[in-house]
């Protein structure tokens, strides 16, 4: 299987966008903050086809595009919350624009499909380095901000009377979820970055008990299910992307069961 | 209105390390099993750049609020699955790190059932002699709070009243302070604020502890 050119780029890209996105969702969910993951990508979605439209690789308007919504949405803040219906309406807009610069060329079908739900085995070298080089970018600004990001993110309050940045960090993180959310993209396309960045988070987060403990596991999960659904793929002949979603809801299943089971005994004890 | 506000006999600064304080935390961490040790050592040094790596001094400082509020078994369980009173015991550790000298206590005994207001109370006095501080502690309910507090601000209608229980709970400091008839009703040391046969709602306590009060 690793004889093939495409499957090597396709392991080396899935690496390292799970374990990117395994540790950036960990914090993700624990913000409560998965829906940003998701209208990020919608957003997205339109930046990937304009910039094909301009002839700029699709990767590059992602990251654009994802990267000043993503700081727009933090500065905004607090003002977003409760706005649901004018966010799905502009989350729509985003899609339809999408689509509009879509049908302006020809290739249209099968680059809809890459966009929307990913293709990992395409995924050439170059975009490999790009993937690599964006993802060390994103960790290493997770690693300076991880300290203060995670007491805003469970005691605002105090940590706002502590003097420490609420909007500070929810930008900076926000824009690394944008980073994110377009290399996770490269993977599953943008309607299926749940399944890493928001899956293995969320099963880690009832698995774990400590924040250490939880990204490991999260980063973990993440890794497992893009290789493992990579293989599927590759004996199976189905699309990576439908093996990854499946192999993260199954995981997230079982890590429910699991928290169900251990409470029982507990209870029993 | 003019004046002057100053905090331990110094100008009031931002996120002045000689204050406490512990918010009110309407979150539910329904979806995590995060145990409260992770969530009190989140304050430690938690506006500090870099990993979320609790260091050996940090660790010493953990362990001791944790003991000041004898909860060093029940931070190792998940903050899902502890009580609402167990809360309250956390977060006053949390609000004690860093040797603050005056405490500022949010509504601490919302939505607690009387069995864990009592306890939280007693919690908060022997702190407040056996650490020497000044606690500062909001509440709607009057009564947990007798016998616990040196002064009490009592605000209501729009004017405030600062004084002993003794000064300020009387019929006609209250009845002056809303502006109706209010009746201050005394039983086996406990006080009940009725107006016109009903018990006030409206916000009322601010009871301090004075170290040498």
């Amino acid at each position: 299987m690793l004889d093939y050119d495409f499957m090597r780029h396709a392991f080396a890209a899935a690496t390292i966008v799970a374990l990117l996105a395994g540790t950036v969702g960990y914090f993700l969910v624990l913000r409560g903050q998965t829906f940003a993951g998701h209208a990020l990508s919608h957003v997205g979605f339109t930046g990937a086809t304009g910039a094909v439209l301009i002839g700029v690789p699709p990767l590059w308007g992602l990251v654009v595009v994802t990267v000043l919504a993503g700081i727009g949405m933090g500065i905004l803040g607090e003002k977003l919350a409760q706005r649901d219906v004018a966010i799905g309406m502009v989350l729509a807009f985003a899609l339809g624009l999408g689509l509009l610069f879509l049908s302006f060329f020809t290739a249209y079908a099968s680059q809809a499909t890459t966009l929307l739900f990913g293709n990992v085995l395409a995924v050439d070298v170059r975009t490999v380095w790009t993937l690599l080089a964006l993802g060390l970018l994103s960790l290493a600004i997770m690693g300076v901000i991880a300290r203060p990001l995670l007491f805003t993110s469970l005691q605002p309050d105090l940590a706002e009377a502590k003097g420490v940045s609420l909007r500070l960090y929810g930008v900076l993180f926000l824009a690394v979820v944008a980073l994110t959310t377009a290399e996770s993209a490269q993977i599953v396309g943008v309607l299926l970055v749940f399944a890493l960045m928001v899956g293995p988070a969320a099963a880690a987060q009832r698995l774990t008990t400590s924040i250490v403990a939880g990204v490991a596991v999260s980063a973990f999960l993440a890794l497992f299910e893009a290789w493992l659904g990579i293989t599927l793929a590759y004996y199976t002949d189905w699309p990576s992307s439908f093996w990854i979603v499946s192999l993260s809801v199954a995981v997230y299943l079982l890590s429910l069961a699991s928290t169900r089971l251990s409470s029982l005994s507990s209870s029993r004890a | 209105m003019r004046g002057e506000i100053t905090v331990l006999g110094a100008p009031a600064t931002r996120g002045n390390p000689a204050i406490g304080y512990m918010p009110q935390v309407h979150r539910t961490f329904s979806g995590t099993r995060l145990r409260g040790w992770d969530f009190v050592a989140s304050a430690v040094g938690g506006g500090r750049l870099g990993l979320p790596i609790t260091s050996r001094d940090d660790r010493i400082e953990i362990d001791r609020v944790l003991d000041l509020v004898s909860a060093r078994t029940l931070a190792k369980r998940p903050l899902l699955e502890i009580s609402g009173g167990e809360r309250q015991r956390l977060l006053l550790a949390q609000s004690l790190i860093g040797n603050p000298r005056l405490l500022l206590l949010d509504e601490p005994l919302v939505s607690l059932d009387p069995r864990h207001q009592d306890e939280v109370v007693q919690l908060v006095k022997t702190l407040q002699q056996q650490l020497g501080i000044t606690v500062l502690f909001s509440a709607h309910e009057l009564n947990p709070l007798v016998g616990t507090m040196d002064r009490v601000l009592y605000l209501g209608a729009g004017h405030a009243e600062l004084g002993t229980v003794d000064d300020v709970i009387t019929t006609p400091v209250l009845s002056r302070l809303y502006g109706s008839e209010i009746d201050v009703v005394r039983v086996d040391g406990r006080v009940f604020v009725m107006s016109g046969g009903h018990h006030l709602e409206e916000h009322h306590t601010g009871p301090h502890s004075h170290p040498h009060a």
